[in-house]
């Protein structure tokens, strides 16, 4: 799949809560957006930002079509993101994109797929249900946050399927983290999961369990994006393999996770 | 358009503007950003005799204007490297120069025979500069003994253009640099990564799994440059310099230090299409000041 290095124009920064900001992005020059799959990131240079020297790899949240363009979730980490989420309309943003696989489909249509996510591990789930529903399965989405106001974009998952909600302090949906939750008496065709690392590997451990395939999207600290560096290696069945090319989508069975 | 041709230690490159080993893979990787052949020449990945599997993650920390990796010169061996890669970027309108690493003496010329019988890699580099593995690698380069020892037991078995690549980490680059001239060295490349730590205080812990990594980036710079600069008063084959450079005004500096070419390493991760600008950029920067070749710049800088 073809990569580019392209500007952006934000043509929207929205304040999802406190942490979160959800940045809408355009190509400065007008141009169609290339094309993108689901699970995959872009690697976005932070203008005027002196402490951050990389470009911070972030999950393509949801690709518009009609309105030509590209759905960042952005979570305040660090300096990076941090002077991102504060970057004004109109801005331009250099990305390289698109980068990375995507997620597998499942094998059958009438057993709906789990998409699970936690906190901003959300991200890359929307355009993947997004396309599951399109191409004519019916994905479920279980969300898991800390509490009510944790949740992000759920109004964006329900438009596309069932949500199920897990929140620590038990202020929306079920009380509990993700794993604990009753959805679980049912089957899926395929789990899919993003989100931080216990919570993807107790989901996979679920997943296992059930005996039904699992893909996770991972996040280890990159460099370059593109496979050069070997920075962000990931440790598999396969040897070490980096993150930003062979992934960051990785069936939990190539990986070396105790689950 | 200015004469951009430099040579190498018999080796003939379009411009003086290269890929720094393990920033570029081999190339491929770049070659959506970039017309390839447009560089004076790829130094691929580092590769050693048998497959290595690198250090643990975490291997990378970004620091104020630069970076720390401790990948541990992970490749799957030079083997592999003959058989399935070597056929995919050898026809590559370039120099493509393999950089060669090993635990001991004989691993470096075993790799080093293996590569000479490749009829498209007309150069190595030899790494006796990493400071991300446990045996070999840097143990060789810190000393003139031990950097002599090696470049010597390769010359005899390599006839092509051997460059060595030198590690900052020492009290005096110019005696290696120096001791590896005397032993047949075509050219020299320096700087490799410097020795560096950086901590997580919050969890009181090493952001990289080796404690201990490389520094790169642009921080590194004005190091590179002194060295550079001391290398070239001391040796007499071609020096090419690295470290930090992410602007054409950056290896010009390099060139105008003592350099004849340079190598563009951790900014091609932040402007994966940097060394076509730097390409472009030496040229405009010579025909503005009137001069017809970029050798008239190498070690031109004016002093008192």
């Amino acid at each position: 799949m073809k990569k580019y290095i392209l500007d952006f124009t934000l043509t929207e920064n929205k304040a999802l809560h406190d942490a979160y900001v959800l940045l809408k992005l355009t190509p400065a020059d007008g141009a169609p957006l290339p094309p993108m799959l689901p699970g995959q990131f872009v690697n976005i240079l932070v203008p005027d930002s002196p402490k951050t020297y990389l470009r911070r790899p972030i999950s393509i949240h949801n690709v518009d079509m009609e309105r030509n363009e590209l759905w960042l979730l952005v979570r305040k980490a660090g300096e990076g993101t941090k002077h991102l989420a504060a970057m004004p309309t109109s801005s331009i943003i250099n990305m390289v994109v698109p980068l990375g696989n995507t997620f597998s489909y499942p094998a059958q249509k009438h057993v709906a797929p789990l998409l699970v996510g936690g906190g901003v591990g959300v991200a890359p789930l929307l355009y993947w249900g997004k396309e599951l529903l399109r191409q004519g399965y019916a994905p479920q989405f279980l969300l898991g946050a800390r509490s009510k106001k944790d949740l992000l974009q759920l109004e964006e998952f329900a438009a596309i399927g069932k949500v199920h909600i897990a929140t620590d302090d038990g202020s929306f949906g079920e009380k509990g983290v993700v794993t604990q939750h009753s959805v679980w008496n049912d089957d899926f065709s395929f789990i899919y999961a993003c989100g931080p690392k216990p919570m993807m590997v107790a989901v996979a451990s679920k997943a296992k369990s059930k005996q039904t395939p699992c893909e996770v999207s991972l996040e280890n600290t990159m460099a370059c994006g593109v496979g050069a560096c070997l920075c962000c290696v990931e440790k598999t069945t396969q040897g070490h393999v980096c993150v930003c090319k062979e992934g960051p989508i990785f069936n939990t069975e190539q990986l070396t996770w105790q689950i | 358009m200015a004469n951009l041709r430099v040579e190498i230690g018999g080796l003939q490159l379009k411009n003086p503007v290269m890929t720094a080993s393990g920033t570029f893979g081999y190339g491929i990787e770049f070659a959506d950003f970039i017309d390839l052949s447009r560089l004076g020449g790829i130094i691929v990945k580092g590769t050693t005799l048998e497959a290595r599997e690198g250090n643990p993650y975490p291997r990378m920390a970004e620091t104020p204007s630069g970076m720390l990796n401790a990948v541990g010169l992970q490749n799957k061996g030079v083997r592999y490297f003959a058989e399935h890669i070597y056929p995919k970027i050898k026809d590559i309108d370039t120099h493509i120069i393999v950089n060669v690493s090993g635990a001991c003496i004989d691993d470096y010329v075993a790799t080093a025979e293996i590569i000479a019988s490749l009829p498209a890699i007309p150069a190595i580099e030899l790494n006796i500069s990493c400071p991300n593995v446990k045996q070999g690698g840097m143990a060789f380069g810190t000393s003139c003994s031990g950097a002599a020892s090696v470049v010597k037991a390769v010359r005899k078995v390599y006839p092509k253009t051997l460059i060595v690549k030198l590690s900052p980490n020492v009290t005096n680059i110019a005696e290696i640099a120096s001791a590896v001239e005397a032993e047949g060295a075509d050219s020299v490349s320096l700087i490799n990564t410097l020795m560096g730590m950086a901590i997580d205080a919050e969890r009181r812990r090493a952001l990289l799994s080796t404690v201990t990594g490389g520094l790169s980036g642009a921080c590194v710079k004005p190091v590179a440059l002194r060295m550079v600069w001391q290398v070239a008063h001391a040796v007499k084959i071609p020096i090419i310099g690295l470290g930090g450079i992410s602007s054409a005004e950056d290896a010009i500096e390099f060139l105008l230090a003592g350099a004849s070419a340079v190598q563009i390493g951790t900014a091609n991760f932040i402007d994966p299409a940097i060394t076509v600008k730097v390409i472009d950029g030496i040229d405009d920067y010579l025909t503005r000041h009137g001069f017809a070749s970029v050798t008239d710049i190498v070690g031109a800088l004016e002093t008192n």
